[in-house]
């Protein structure tokens, strides 16, 4: 369960950031989530309600953006929608396949008071 | 905060030089806020992992200006990472300096296994943490205090999911997976494969035994990773091994010997 590490640096960043501003309260947080991130968002969601408690998390709300892969294939120069790592160009059905998108693991935003 | 590396990773892992004293250091932190009105959006635009790599970075600086060819092996439960290390470790005895960290959840199992070949080795137990992180490295590799033109094996802890997110600072990934275990495994666990540049097929031997396909299971991996190197080995009976000598001594830095 690498989803709760991850929530504690995601933490992290949002008590570091809180930290360096005058507020006290985070109301908001914005996440990017890329479809290819390796994140289960139910391990995800789980290891959330967990890891938050007595935190500046604990009452903010979580927006989360879901960021679709897109794979670039080497051979063709096709750019398509990627939801496996292991499926092929959909035009040539090469592998040699750079992801564009989809590994965010991000976050966007804060809102504070 | 940890005074020595300057880094504030809630660290519930423990390391353990084998054979040394005990090494270990709490990390808290604590901020205090006034109160003040209004909203403010902060925009943050940072990368979660990125304190992880930020060290992962610092540990591969180390070891490229140390000319150390740090590997990190990643697998499933008893693929046979320490097996293939026992038998690494002994064959090539005296060809290079070699170093070893092990990750586990618990117990210095693994590291016994290790120091028993002569080779000094740290044991990291990660608790409930299912994979290493670069933080847990980096003070590892304080304590070991490697030489110059080394090899350090990075032996993760046995899971095929986590591990693939967390860079150590590690020039390559080599990814171990055994003829008991499936042949489909590159593509339900597709981003060790992806991240990985070798894969070593281990337990060869018990391929009578097994419905096991050496070329899907290379062709699944492919699918994943054009470029992944093969390697099929029998860490019992000892077969193919020479082929994974041959591949460590080829990556390992030329530099003048003094
Ligand atoms: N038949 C056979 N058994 C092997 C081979 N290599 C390892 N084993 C056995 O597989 C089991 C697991 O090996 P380990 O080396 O402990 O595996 P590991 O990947 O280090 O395991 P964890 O650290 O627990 O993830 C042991 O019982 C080994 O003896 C092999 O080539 N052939
Ligand atoms: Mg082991
Ligand atoms: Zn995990
Ligand atoms: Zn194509
Ligand atoms: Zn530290």
């Amino acid at each position: 369960m690498h989803e709760l590490s991850i929530v504690m640096s995601i933490l992290d960043i949002a008590e570091k950031e809180l930290a360096k501003s005058n507020a006290a309260h985070i109301e908001e947080i914005e996440l990017e989530i890329g479809e290819l991130s390796g994140i289960d968002m139910q391990a995800f969601d789980f290891a959330w309600q967990q890891a938050v408690k007595s935190t500046k998390l604990e009452t903010a709300d979580k927006i989360v953006t879901h960021i679709p892969g897109e794979g670039l294939c080497m051979d063709c120069e096709t750019v398509f929608p990627m939801h496996e790592l292991y499926k092929p160009c959909p035009v040539c059905g090469h592998h040699f396949i750079t992801l564009l998108k989809g590994k965010e693991l991000r976050v966007k935003s804060l809102v504070i008071n | 905060m940890c005074a020595t590396c300057g880094c504030d990773a809630n660290a519930s892992s423990s390391i353990k030089h084998i054979g040394e004293h005990d090494h270990g250091h709490d990390h808290s932190q604590h901020h205090d806020h006034p109160h003040s009105h209004g909203k403010t959006i902060i925009e943050v635009e940072k990368d979660v992992l990125h304190e992880n790599n930020l060290l992962a970075q610092r540990n591969r600086g180390y070891f490229d200006a140390k000319n150390i060819l740090a590997l990190n092996l990643v697998s499933s439960p008893g693929s046979g990472k320490t097996s293939l290390l026992e038998r690494t470790l002994t064959d090539m005895k005296g060809e290079f300096p070699f170093y070893v960290i092990e990750g586990d959840q618990q117990t210095t199992r693994d590291a016994d296994r290790i120091h028993a070949t002569g080779t000094k080795v740290a044991q990291i137990n990660t608790g409930k943490g299912c994979h290493l992180d670069a933080h847990m490295i980096l003070h590892a590799v304080q304590g070991m205090k490697p030489v110059e033109n080394a090899i350090l094996f990075i032996e993760n802890v046995g899971n095929l999911v986590c591990p693939a997110m967390f860079d150590l600072g590690e020039k390559e990934r080599v990814v171990i997976i055994s003829v008991t275990e499936g042949d489909d495994k590159p593509i339900k666990y597709p981003d060790m494969f992806h991240t990985s540049t070798l894969c070593i097929i281990n337990k060869i031997d018990l391929l009578p035994y097994v419905p096991f396909s050496l070329d899907k299971v290379k062709s699944y991996a492919r699918q994943v990773n054009p470029a992944l190197e093969f390697i099929e080995v029998s860490c019992t009976s000892g077969e193919g091994l020479s082929g994974w000598y041959q591949w460590l001594k080829e990556k390992v830095p030329v530099t003048e010997t003094v």
